[in-house]
């Protein structure tokens, strides 16, 4: 009879765990966060036609960094400031984490430049300019672009518009990272067309079936950056 | 002859009456007394925190992101630009050097250590209510504080308002000196909140009207009006009808927590609970809300300009404003507008929605927002931006609808005010 009582109490506390586990709808922070929805859409997975992008499934510690960046004006967007104005570290760690742990949905993106423009793309995603010692993308995104744990976002299922307004934010100082700010002296030391071929070439990848941010590396970057621990 | 004395009389002797009247000071302002310094003990320190508290001197002085009080943050006005100063002990850049008396000086009489008279973007309009011995718990406390090399930045003003001069006059008009006093026929309660919120609180620097000039127009204090530079608009604190005594504690839980039952605080009036009121004891809220509750009520509100709406067009956009409230707001702020309790705030009777002027509210559809993090209400529920997802004609519908109905009487909004936020 104790058996039992025990056996029904442990299989309680397992269901009990499950509950509180993962994309469950009763998870409290799914409701505090549906402020965000309306331009990122639900758990984070943007609509094909929202410029905001994706956020399901990118690495915590970047989502949180961004999120602290906006709120104090190192990256600038006037609602993503207002939203986040008077939002306490720990609240913005916890809606970091929860979108971390979003999974990820493919938005289907056709190919919108010519092959010689998404060959150029390719070549300086993957190899970089070593003349110009200027680093691959895939050394610091990881090789499919998936982004690395910690603070290294994967680049995939978004749009190039989007990609391209960053690296021009960067390029004209309104979007900062902490210092040594890697992004900015990459994103000053391309030129418009290559931006546009990098940004077009990247669009074009579809997200693998495995699509998780790669564990945290021991080696260091190919260049310094503020925000990678 | 003649013409050089005329212009002798007409240039000179103006500018000559200018200077004494720039060398004498503006206001009446006793010789500097440093007194017996007080030692700054661990006691008055932390008496010194919890004042800078209540004055929310941490807000303007610090810069996002940057050390706390190290200053630099940019502060908008009509005239253009100021910068907050740096208030850690930097001997250099900061209040190093600073004597106590000195400190009071520029809280009291908004003159700075070197004589130049201060911007009133610094609130001293309302400090120069604060005791002096608050005043050194404050500097006591700031003292304490890590120095940060941090250098003046100069204020960024259109000619005339970067002179002295404008200074002066502004002063002549706009600024009476002199502390607190205590109102005998009042209680103690009462009058500690009088000193919190005319005083450390500046609570009137936003909630009473500016003239042209940026003076405070102590005619309608309290009455409300639009805050020069932000766009938003602070209600009246002061209310027509006697407030209930459910309505005040109302208003002490929306102060001390940012959202209260029926409420939740926003834009500006945000972040003076995030820097500032949640810290607060709750028996000072108590006394500033004991405070509000007696203040004499005043006439509306000076109401911007606002486009007519015709009655068939309101008509029509209350009845365009309907299925769009069902569809995008009915889930958080309920199908009746009355919310839910400690989560999204009741659009029945809420002042901020059913004001004269519609822009606060405006403001909100378009940029969403979160109430502020606070103690009690540490992870606040929040309200999506819609400016991309609806239009300004589907904008003023929904406001329309939601300003004209459950109870709520306040006019119409037009799409074209929409367009101007
Ligand atoms: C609304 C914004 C605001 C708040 C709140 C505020 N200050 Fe300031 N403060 C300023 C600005 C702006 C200046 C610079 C004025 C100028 O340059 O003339 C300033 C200047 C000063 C100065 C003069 C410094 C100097 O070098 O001359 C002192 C002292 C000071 N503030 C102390 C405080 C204290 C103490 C508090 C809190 C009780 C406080 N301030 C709250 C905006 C603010
Ligand atoms: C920087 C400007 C600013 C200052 C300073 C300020 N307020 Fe406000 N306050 C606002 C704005 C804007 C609103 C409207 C937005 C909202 O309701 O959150 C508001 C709203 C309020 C409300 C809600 C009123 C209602 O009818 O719903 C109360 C109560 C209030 N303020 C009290 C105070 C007190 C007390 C102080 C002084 C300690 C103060 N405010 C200082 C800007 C300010
Ligand atoms: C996901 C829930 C949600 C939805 C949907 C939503 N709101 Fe809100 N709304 C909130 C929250 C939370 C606040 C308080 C936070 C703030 O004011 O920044 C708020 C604040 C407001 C305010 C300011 C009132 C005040 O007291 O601060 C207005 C006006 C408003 N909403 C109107 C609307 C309208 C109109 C719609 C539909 C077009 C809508 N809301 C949709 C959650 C929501």
């Amino acid at each position: 009879m104790k058996k039992r009582f025990q056996a029904a109490w442990l299989t309680a506390l397992l269901l009990a765990c499950a509950g509180t586990a993962g994309a469950n709808p009763a998870d409290p922070m799914a409701e505090r966060v549906q402020a965000c929805a309306g331009c990122h859409g639900e758990e984070g997975r943007s609509a094909a036609e929202s410029y905001a992008p994706s956020i399901a499934g990118k690495p915590a510690g970047y989502l949180y960094q961004q999120l602290l960046g906006f709120r104090d004006g190192r990256r600038k967007h006037a609602v993503m400031q207002q939203m986040l104005a008077w939002l306490s570290d720990d609240y913005l760690r916890d809606m970091a984490a929860y979108y971390g742990t979003r999974e990820p949905a493919q938005v289907p993106r056709p190919p919108r430049a010519t092959a010689a423009v998404l060959a150029r793309g390719r070549q300086l995603v993957e190899q970089g300019d070593a003349a110009r010692r200027l680093p691959a993308c895939a050394a610091c995104h990881g090789d499919q672009l998936l982004g690395v744990q910690p603070a290294i976002p994967g680049l995939l299922n978004l749009r190039d518009e989007y990609l391209q307004a960053q690296l021009g934010a960067w390029r004209n100082g309104s979007r900062h990272a902490p210092a040594p700010d890697c992004m900015a002296d990459i994103a000053r030391r391309l030129s418009g067309e290559e931006i546009a071929a990098i940004t077009a070439w990247i669009a074009t990848r579809e997200l693998p079936q495995e699509h998780r941010p790669a564990p945290r590396r021991d080696q260091p970057l190919p260049i310094d950056c503020g925000g990678v621990p | 002859m003649k013409t050089l004395l005329k212009w002798f009389a007409l240039l000179l002797l103006p500018a000559l009456a200018a200077a004494l009247w720039l060398a004498w000071p503006d206001v009446r302002e006793p010789a500097l007394v440093e007194g017996a310094a007080l030692p700054a003990t661990a006691a008055r320190i932390e008496q010194g925190r919890y004042l800078a508290r209540a004055g929310n001197c941490i807000a303007c002085h610090t810069q996002a992101g940057q050390a706390p009080y190290a200053g630099g943050r940019r502060i908008g006005t009509p005239f253009g630009d100021v910068f907050s100063t740096n208030l850690t002990p930097d001997r250099q850049t900061g209040l190093g050097a600073w004597t106590p008396g000195e400190f009071w000086r520029a809280m009291h009489h908004g003159r700075s250590r070197d004589g130049r008279l201060l911007y009133p973007a610094f609130p001293y309009t309302s400090y120069t209510r604060v005791s002096r011995k608050d005043s050194d718990a404050i500097f006591a406390y700031l003292q304490s504080l890590p120095a940060v090399a941090a250098p003046r930045q100069e204020p960024e003003l259109r000619f005339p308002y970067n002179t002295q001069l404008a200074l002066r006059a502004w002063r002549a008009l706009y600024f009476r000196p002199g502390e607190q006093r205590e109102d005998a026929q009042r209680t103690a309660q009462w009058n500690r909140g009088a000193y919190l919120v005319e005083g450390l609180g500046h609570c009137n620097a936003c909630h009473t009207a500016r003239n042209a000039l940026g003076g405070i127009d102590l005619a309608r204090n309290y009455g409300g009006g639009p805050i020069p530079t932000l766009g938003w608009e602070a209600p009246p604190l002061a209310s027509p009808q006697p407030m209930s005594d459910a309505q005040a504690a109302e208003m002490v839980e929306l102060l001390q927590g940012g959202t209260s039952r029926h409420g939740v605080t926003t834009g500006p009036m945000a972040e003076v609970v995030f820097h500032s009121l949640q810290y607060l004891q709750a028996a000072d809220i108590d006394a500033m809300v004991t405070y509000i509750r007696s203040l004499p009520p005043v006439g509306d509100a000076p109401v911007p300009r606002q486009p007519r709406v015709s009655a068939a067009r309101r008509a029509e956009l209350m009845r365009s404003g309907e299925p769009i409230y069902r569809q995008h707001c009915a889930d958080c702020h309920g199908q009746q507008g009355e919310g839910r309790d400690y989560v999204y705030p009741a659009l029945v009777g809420n002042r901020m929605l059913t004001g004269a002027s519609a822009g606060n509210a405006i403001r909100s559809v378009l940029l969403g927002g979160y109430g502020p993090s606070t103690a009690r209400h540490p992870q606040p529920h929040g309200m999506p931006s819609f400016a991309q997802r609806l239009t300004s004609e589907e904008i003023a519908a929904v406001l329309t609808y939601a300003r004209g109905n459950w109870g709520n009487e306040a006019p119409a909004v037009s799409p074209v005010e929409v367009q101007r936020h």
